[in-house]
C-alpha cells in the first residue's frame, strides 16, 4: 500500500470540521507559505513536485502557474474547476464532502502563489449538497481567520466563495467553466488568448482541478522534491482513480502512480477482480474520451511490457495500442459487454453535451449517434462501420475546444479494437439485438 | 380567449431575498450577471421546481439584465424545468458506468411503477422521471438524483421501494435542508 497523501485521514470522524481537520495537521501549507515562503517560491515548490493537471489533460502545474500574467493593479484569479462529469469520474465528489477543508486549505495556499485576491470553486450544479458543506467549511475557514483580511497577520487577504453550475459537461472545459460562471451559457472560448491572460472577467486566471488544487497541500508541506520521489519517471506523486463498471469492489482508490494495471484490476488490495467471477474484456482507464482497450492491451503494452498506472505507460503505443490515464475514471467492463452499445452511449452522451457552436463536434456526435444507434439495434451495414471512423476523424482536431476529440476518440478506438462485433451486428443483427446480448467470440487484435 | 385576470406576478420569499443579496456580494459589482445561475437555482426551488417564463423575467429584473439573457441560460442546462414536474424530479443517470451496472433495467422499473414514462409525470402529479447524464458517482451505480439527494445502488427492487417510500413521506419543501443522516453510503464509508 502506497503512500495516501491526499487520503490519509478521509474516514477520522468529524474531519469535515475545522477544529478536527487542524488537529491533524490542516492548514499547515498555509501557515509555512504566509509566514517563512514568497508567492514564487511556492510556484517554485510546485514545479520541483512535477504535479501535473489531476483533471485528465495531465499538463505541469507550476508551469501553468507561471504562465499567469502579472500586469500591475489588475486583479488576477484562481478558479477550481469541480464540475466533475466525466463519465468513470467521481473522484473530487467524495474528496470535497469528505475532506473540504482540503481543497480549502489548497485554494488558500494556491492563491497566496499567484497572487489572487479573489477565489472561486465552481461546482457542478447536481453537487448542490455538496455545495453545501463546502460553504459550511468556508465559513469555519473564515472565522478562524484562514480567510479573509489580513491572514494570519501576513497582510494576505483572500476572499473564496463557491459557485453552482446547473447541468452541462462542457463547463468543465476551462474557458466555458469562464463563460458560465460570468452567467452566460456554457461556449468554450477561443484560444489564444488564453485564460493565463484573459480568463475570468477578461483578467489574469489560472483554473486547475480539486484534486490538483488538493495536492498542492501535501507539497507545501513536505517540499516539492519529497513528493517527487513518489511515482515513477515523469509521473510524480499520487492520484485518485476512481473504478467503476463490473469490479467487485468499485471506489476510490489513491495510488502511487506506477501500480501494475493487472494488480489494481485483480488485488483485494485495490479493486478485487471482476464481479461474478466473470472475464474481463476491456477497460476505459481514464474517464470516457480515452480510447478504450481490450484485455490483452491493457494488461500488457503491444512490447508485451507490463503496463502501469502511470500517464506514460498508459499512452504507450499512442492511439493505435495505447490510452491514457486522463482523469482516473477506470471503468471496467466483463465479458457479458456489448461493446457496440457502450459505444453507442457513450456517443449518445457526446451529442448531448456538445454545446452546439462548432458545425463538426454539433453535427458529427449526431451522426455518431445516429449511425451507432442503427448498428446496435441491427439495421447497420458494413459501410456504417467505415463511416463511424470518417465521421470521427472530421470531428477531430476542427473544433474549438477538445470535446470533438473526446467524441471521435472512443468511436475510433472502439472500431479499432472490436471491429469483429461491430460486423457481428451487421451480420447477426436478430442475435446481436436478442436482450443483453454481447459478442464472446475470441478478440481480434489490431 | 382572453384572460378575465391578469396572472399575478411571482414574487422572491423573504428569505430567497436574502439569500439573493448574500450570492451578489460574491461577485464584483459591474459584475452581478455571475450570480445568475445560483439565482435561478433559487427560483427553480422557490416556484414548484421549475422556471416559468414570468419568473425568468423575475430573474432578469433582479439582475437588471434583458429576459433573453435569462431565456438563453435557462435553456442551455439541464438542471433548469422549462415546463411544470411533478411533486418529486427523479433524475436517472443512463451514462456508461451506470448502464454497465442495470440503469436501463432501472428506468424500465420505474416507469412500471410510477406509472410515469421518462420525460413525463405520473397519473397523480407524484413523480416526474427525467433521463440525466453522468452524475458522478459511477461505483455506487445505478443513481437516482431527487433534488439534493443522491439514491445510490439502486439494482434491487427493494432499494427502489425504499427510496419511494422515503419520497412520498416527505412533505413538499422548497430545498431539502441537507441532514447529515441522509448522506449516500457512498460518502459514509469510504
Amino acid at each position: 500500500m502506497g503512500r495516501k497523501l491526499l487520503t490519509e485521514h478521509i474516514n477520522v470522524e468529524g474531519i469535515n470540521t475545522f477544529e478536527v481537520y487542524r488537529k491533524h495537521g490542516g492548514y499547515r501549507s498555509v501557515e509555512k507559505a504566509l509566514k517563512t515562503m514568497t508567492p514564487d517560491e511556492v510556484v517554485e515548490e510546485v514545479k520541483k513536485s512535477g504535479l501535473r493537471g489531476r483533471g485528465g489533460a495531465g499538463f505541469p502545474t507550476g508551469m501553468k502557474w507561471s504562465f499567469l500574467a502579472k500586469p500591475e493593479g489588475v486583479p488576477r484569479y484562481l478558479v477550481c474547476n469541480a464540475d466533475e462529469s466525466e463519465p468513470g469520474t467521481f473522484k473530487d465528489r467524495q474528496l470535497m464532502s469528505k475532506l473540504p477543508h482540503l481543497l480549502i486549505e489548497g485554494m488558500i495556499t494556491g492563491s497566496y502563489a499567484l497572487g489572487a485576491r479573489t477565489s472561486y470553486i465552481y461546482i457542478r450544479g447536481e453537487l448542490l449538497y455538496v455545495l453545501r458543506i463546502l460553504e459550511k467549511a468556508i465559513a469555519e475557514a473564515y472565522a478562524a481567520g484562514f480567510l479573509g483580511e489580513n491572514i494570519l497577520g501576513s497582510g494576505y487577504s483572500l476572499d473564496l466563495h463557491v459557485h453552482p453550475g446547473a447541468g452541462a459537461y462542457i463547463c468543465g472545459e476551462e474557458t466555458a467553466l469562464l463563460e458560465s460562471l460570468e452567467g452566460k451559457r456554457g461556449n468554450p472560448r477561443n484560444k489564444p488568448p488564453f485564460p493565463a491572460v484573459q480568463g475570468l472577467y477578461a483578467r489574469p486566471t489560472v483554473v486547475n482541478n480539486v484534486e490538483t488544487i488538493a495536492a498542492v497541500v501535501p507539497i507545501i508541506n513536505e517540499g516539492g522534491d519529497e513528493y517527487a520521489k513518489l511515482g515513477v519517471g515523469k509521473s510524480t506523486g499520487t492520484k485518485l482513480i476512481s473504478a467503476c463498471g463490473h469490479l467487485n469492489k468499485p471506489g476510490i482508490y489513491e495510488i502511487e502512480l506506477g501500480v501494475p494495471v493487472e494488480e489494481f484490476i485483480y488485488s483485494d488490495e485495490y479493486c478485487g477482480g471482476i464481479w461474478k467471477g466473470r472475464d474481463l474484456k476491456a477497460v476505459v482507464a481514464g474517464g470516457s474520451s480515452v480510447p478504450i482497450l481490450p484485455k490483452e492491451l491493457i494488461l500488457k503494452t503491444a512490447a508485451g511490457e507490463n503496463r502501469l498506472m502511470t500517464y506514460e505507460s498508459l499512452s504507450d503505443g499512442g492511439f493505435v495500442t495505447g490510452t491514457m490515464l486522463g482523469s482516473g475514471g477506470f471503468i471496467a467492463m466483463d465479458e457479458t459487454t456489448c461493446i457496440v452499445k457502450n459505444t453507442w452511449n457513450f456517443s449518445r452522451f457526446y451529442h448531448h453535451e456538445s454545446c452546439g457552436q462548432c458545425s463538426p463536434c454539433r453535427e458529427g456526435t449526431g451522426w455518431l449517434e445516429k449511425v451507432l444507434h442503427r448498428l446496435e439495434h441491427g439495421h447497420g451495414s458494413m459501410h456504417d462501420i467505415d463511416l463511424l471512423v470518417s465521421v470521427a476523424k472530421q470531428i477531430e482536431g476542427n473544433t474549438i475546444c477538445p470535446l470533438g476529440e473526446a467524441a471521435a476518440w472512443p468511436v475510433a478506438a472502439a472500431v479499432r479494437h472490436f471491429r469483429h462485433e461491430f460486423e457481428w451486428h451487421v451480420t447477426n443483427p436478430k442475435e446481436a439485438t436478442a436482450p443483453g446480448a454481447a459478442y464472446r467470440g475470441a478478440a481480434v487484435l489490431a | 380567449m382572453e384572460p378575465t385576470t391578469a396572472p399575478t406576478k411571482p414574487q422572491f420569499s423573504p428569505a430567497a431575498q436574502a439569500e439573493i443579496k448574500r450570492l451578489l456580494t460574491h461577485y464584483p459589482e459591474d459584475r452581478s450577471k455571475s450570480a445568475l445561475l445560483p439565482i435561478l437555482h433559487i427560483a427553480q426551488a422557490e416556484f414548484g421546481g421549475w422556471v416559468s417564463p414570468e419568473v425568468q423575467n423575475l430573474v432578469a429584473e433582479t439582475l437588471n439584465i434583458k429576459p433573453i439573457e435569462v431565456y438563453e441560460v435557462s435553456s442551455f442546462y439541464t438542471q433548469y424545468n422549462l415546463k411544470p414536474v411533478g411533486k418529486h424530479v427523479l433524475e436517472i443517470c443512463r451514462t456508461g458506468p451506470c448502464m454497465l451496472r442495470g440503469s436501463d433495467e432501472l428506468t424500465e422499473h420505474l416507469e412500471r411503477i410510477t406509472g410515469a414514462k421518462v420525460g413525463g409525470t405520473s397519473p397523480d402529479g407524484t413523480f416526474t422521471l427525467k433521463e440525466v447524464e453522468c452524475l458522478a458517482a459511477c461505483g455506487f451505480a445505478p443513481i437516482v438524483q431527487v433534488r439534493e439527494k443522491y439514491y445510490e445502488q439502486l439494482d434491487t427492487p427493494e432499494a427502489v421501494d425504499a427510496m419511494l417510500n422515503e419520497l412520498k413521506s416527505l412533505v413538499h419543501r422548497p430545498i431539502l435542508p441537507w441532514e447529515e443522516t441522509g448522506l449516500p453510503n457512498s460518502l459514509k464509508n469510504y
